[in-house]
């Protein structure tokens, strides 16, 4: 029997990082398992990227970080044969050949499947020999998903990794990414400000605010918990009793308002529910952010 | 689900074609700076090479112009002891039949140096090569983001930079003195080309006399103290490389001239006393110039040599004499303040932030 059967894959608490003339971590704590997809959502400057780099080790900071129960600051080096990431949009050497590119990798890691790689740029229009500043922005992330979905990694991380592609290239990044990548064995971390695109997939959601996370919540639970009511004008006064935690006015004297913890049923009287887009929740969420 | 995450087989993975080694995968490293780097490692010796051969043509095809109809006549040459031959136009076929032991020495030597100078290009950009490439070997991967790529690998940061090290004073030395050699050989069959002309026989006159393979040997043999000795200006570079939030270059050379101009300030000022030549020689020279390949030790020999004693050319780079350094502290105090650069490189790269 494993003894780190049932450990989570990331587990933080406390996490602080400054830097020169901000907070960008404070405190932040959080938990990841094993077979999760997990969206890190957050408005500009909220910590995102900084709590991935950590996660990574890349970069110094205070608290405890365990990441698939290995510390990334003094551990970081056995960590990489399990952890994958792709940090910001083609960053992919601009001199490199994409043929140099498979055989560096295949050399170096011990996890990376040749085969796999090459049948998943066999449906696309790169070449070989071209070198990486030959290619468009997008089949530079076509390769780069290539050769990470290639890699057997236990845990990968993405951090804004369809920055600037166009929304083919972004359905097709994704898709590829839970067809023929995701198993309940892998866990993906992956932090994008297209929320919309992504909340199809995730299976948790994670909104961070100022350095500290506001909300960790599996998917299933953010419908159970988060209701959206249409109010119409008459009823407006008696549902705003309840405590919705956001609202916005629509044409015609509507009111959409946004509730936290008040039942379906409870609410129905007042007019027609549903369950929130994660977008609307993030705006709720994150109201003020940048006042 | 979660809770057999680790207890669940992972064989079904195939296993990679070959294990990967750390022994692999510095080679594999090794291949990716090549990749990189290969104009500057591989062609432009080559091509230096190449250029100083078709320099040398250029020049002889002039001379041997120059000198039709100089020989129309009878022509007098007078060899070393004095005796004296009449040849009708230039035979020097006539000429090596009448060379002496001695004479035919000296030519050695004179073929042996000119070999060292025509086959010294692929060396002069060899140091050049290596300053640039150092400079940018921790800079542009930062400049281009690359390293968040590199760093997504299994790669430690160490081994990294020690196959950055090992690529600019074991990789690119061999390929230039590959080069260098390949030079010298051009220069002789060219040379060759001229005595047959004149109907000499270039096995007597220049492969016999001159060493051309002992001389390649020598430079083969020399590499591992180029690397030592260049240890100090590529520890220099490479931490400026791996420092710099911009303009490395300016970094790399201002500072250590500025502490050079602060040394001797002092010295004017009356704080120091006889300071600002051995800081410079010490600190400044071997961080910039280290990378030449010539130490000090090399220089003094070279003021020093008699060129008029027999095999003097060849003994210039004799393995004896290349090592001798070996013993000086000149060396060692470079290698270990270039190891050290080198450590605070690897530490700088491991903890740079590229926010």
């Amino acid at each position: 029997m494993n003894a780190t059967a049932g450990m989570p894959v990331v587990e933080a608490r406390g996490l602080r990082k400054a830097y020169r003339t901000k907070l960008a971590l404070d405190g932040a704590g959080f938990r990841i398992e094993a077979g999760r997809i997990v969206g890190l959502i957050g408005p500009n400057g909220a910590g995102k990227t900084t709590a991935l780099k950590a996660m990574l080790g890349l970069i110094p900071f205070q608290g405890e970080l365990s990441v698939l129960g290995r510390d990334p600051r003094s551990q970081r080096d056995e960590l990489m044969n399990d952890v994958c990431f792709i940090a910001d949009v083609a960053v992919l050497p601009r001199w490199m050949r994409v043929r140099e590119a498979i055989d560096f990798v295949a050399g170096v890691h011990p996890r990376f499947d040749r085969a796999r790689c090459e049948r998943f740029l066999a449906n696309t229009q790169l070449n070989p020999r071209q070198r990486v500043r030959e290619l468009s922005k997008g089949m530079i992330v076509q390769l780069h998903l290539a050769l990470v979905m290639a890699i057997d990694a236990r845990l990968l991380v993405l951090d804004e990794p369809t920055l600037g592609l166009d929304i083919l290239y972004r359905k097709q990044f994704y898709q590829r990414l839970l067809e023929d990548y995701f198993d309940e064995q892998k866990t993906i971390v992956i932090t994008t400000h297209q929320v919309e695109e992504i909340e199809h997939i995730l299976t948790d959601v994670m909104f961070i605010r100022d350095g500290k996370v506001v909300l960790d919540a599996p998917m299933e639970d953010v419908g159970g918990r988060f209701v959206e009511v249409l109010v119409g004008a008459d009823q407006a006064e008696a549902a705003r009793a309840l405590g919705p935690i956001d609202e916005r006015s629509l044409p015609f004297g509507k009111t959409v308002m946004l509730f936290d913890g008040v039942s379906q049923a409870a609410l129905s009287p007042y007019g027609e529910t549903r369950t929130p887009g994660l977008a609307d929740l993030f705006v709720a969420t994150m109201k003020g952010t940048y006042a | 689900m979660n809770a057999a995450v680790d207890t669940l087989p992972r064989s079904t993975r195939p296993a990679p074609a070959t294990p990967v080694t750390p022994a692999r995968r510095f080679g594999w490293l090794l291949r990716r700076e090549f990749w990189e780097h290969r104009g500057g490692f591989l062609w432009a010796p080559l091509v230096a090479g190449a250029v100083s051969l078709l320099l040398s043509a250029m020049g002889i095809a002039m001379a041997m112009v120059a000198a039709r109809g100089k020989f129309a006549g009878d022509t007098e040459i007078s060899l070393h002891d004095g005796s004296r031959i009449q040849i009708n136009g230039l035979d020097l076929d006539m000429l090596t039949s009448r060379l002496g032991h001695e004479e035919l020495a000296r030519l050695g030597d004179g073929l042996d140096l000119t070999l060292i100078l025509a086959s010294g290009w692929p060396f002069v950009v060899l140091a050049f090569v290596v300053f640039f490439y150092c400079l940018g070997a921790l800079y542009d991967e930062r400049k281009d983001r690359s390293v968040l790529f590199w760093k997504s690998l299994p790669l430690s940061d160490g081994e990294t930079v020690l196959s950055k090290v090992a690529s600019a004073v074991l990789v690119a030395p061999l390929l230039a003195t590959i080069a260098s050699i390949l030079t010298m050989f051009g220069f002789l069959l060219l040379v060759s080309l001229v005595v047959l002309f004149y109907g000499g026989s270039p096995m007597d006159l220049l492969w016999g006399p001159a060493s051309p393979v002992v001389l390649s040997l020598q430079y083969l043999a020399a590499i591992p103290l180029y690397a030592l000795w260049a240890l100090p200006t590529v520890g220099w570079l490479l931490l400026c490389s791996a420092w710099a939030r911009s303009k490395p270059f300016l970094w790399a050379i201002v500072l250590p001239l500025l502490a050079g101009t602060l040394v001797a300030w002092l010295e004017f000022l009356g704080v120091f006393d006889d300071v600002t030549w051995p800081f410079f020689r010490n600190i400044v020279l071997r961080a910039l110039t280290s990378i030449f390949p010539m130490t000090f030790m090399d220089l003094e020999y070279l003021q020093s040599v008699q060129f008029d004693v027999p095999g003097a050319t060849r003994s210039l780079m004799s393995p004896a004499g290349v090592y001798r350094n070996l013993g000086s502290l000149d060396l060692w105090g470079g290698v270990v303040a270039g190891t050290a650069m080198i450590l605070a490189a690897v530490r700088l790269r491991r903890w740079r932030d590229e926010g």
